[in-house]
């Protein structure tokens, strides 16, 4: 019995060990704050576009149709700052900020934040995703900004 | 006494799953923002088309059918068309708690069942082509007996968002059209 029991508490230590070591990569401080994983003038281009149009109440509403059929539920949206911020919960929570700005004379930059569970969202892929709607939606091309 | 190191065991193998799944390494699904085959049936379920450019008074029609129906109202920028409003209701199934009494019953462990709930919902005007069109998204999340987050989902019964049209329908004196 005496065996048993001492196994139950290394496999325990054990099992404790190697949840520490796998949630150390990403362990939660103060310094999460300020923090991102990509260099700033990366993270802005994998997120951002420009829109030939100045039509900003459009954008918005195009990036909020966008976002319902993407299966957000819209949260809270600001004409006067060009923001727009939506949930979506699919066995998961999926939150996203987009902000839309004049840029230029004739252009438009939008900027989506992706957040997934407690995450950040820094992988190109989903806001190409995100960007091929709103084209489409808005059927404006997507420039690439640096 | 071996069956319950046993038991130990399993638990603890199960918390550091739970761990290790919620906590930080999970990565965003690769369809998480991308359009789903289903996208366009699901925008014609939750869509309907009002024969008015009067949108301010499908927004506050909106606004008071989501206080009918117990919703309060988080956000709304009228400029750009969009309410959006959250209730917490009590979220326990009959079937659930037999179920979880059954369970008790045979294996003596008692298993966390949902207990209550946040819905919320969102109602997004657009004006366009001499007409309204109205979309309302709904989705829920569910907490267990334990506290802990049990369901994250959208909600998508074709009946709810009938339900909801009908009402707003009745409120604003206009047929809506379906899209």
């Amino acid at each position: 019995m005496n065996n048993m029991n001492r196994m139950t508490i290394t496999v325990g230590l054990g099992m404790v060990l190697l949840a520490g070591t796998v949630c150390s990569g990403c362990a939660s401080s103060k310094s999460q704050i300020m923090a991102s994983d990509e260099s700033q003038v990366q993270l802005r281009s994998i997120q951002s576009r420009a829109f030939d149009t100045t039509d900003r109440n459009k954008m918005l509403r195009t990036v909020m149709a966008t976002l319902q059929d993407l299966g957000f539920v819209v949260d809270n949206a600001d004409e006067m700052l060009g923001t727009v911020s939506a949930t979506k919960l699919d066995r998961y929570a999926l939150r996203m900020t987009v902000t839309v700005r004049p840029r230029g004379r004739g252009q438009t930059l939008v900027r989506a934040n992706a957040q997934y569970q407690l995450r950040a969202v820094e992988d190109p892929e989903p806001y190409q995703q995100f960007y091929a709607s709103l084209e489409k939606a808005i059927f404006l091309t997507a420039h690439a900004v640096d | 006494m071996r069956q319950r190191n046993t038991k130990i065991v399993v638990a603890w193998m199960l918390a550091c799953m739970v761990l290790i799944g919620v906590g930080c390494s999970s990565t965003i699904p690769k369809s998480a923002l991308a359009m789903s085959p289903q996208a366009l049936e699901v925008r014609q379920m939750q869509t309907r088309r009002y024969a008015t450019m009067d949108e301010a008074k499908l927004l506050s029609a909106s606004a008071g059918l989501l206080q009918d129906l117990g919703f309060s109202i988080d956000k709304s920028e009228t400029k750009v068309g969009l309410i959006s409003g959250s209730k917490d209701r009590d979220a326990k199934d009959a079937g659930q708690v037999v179920g979880a009494v059954l369970v008790a019953a045979l294996f003596g462990v008692s298993t966390p069942i949902d207990d209550h709930q946040k819905i919320r919902a969102s109602v997004v005007t657009h004006p366009s082509m001499g007409a309204t069109n109205v979309r309302v998204t709904f989705q829920r999340v569910v907490w267990n007996t334990d506290g802990r987050i049990s369901r994250l989902e959208q909600l998508d019964d074709p009946e709810m968002y009938q339900e909801f049209f009908s009402k707003l329908s009745k409120s604003v004196f206009l047929e809506g059209h379906e899209i």
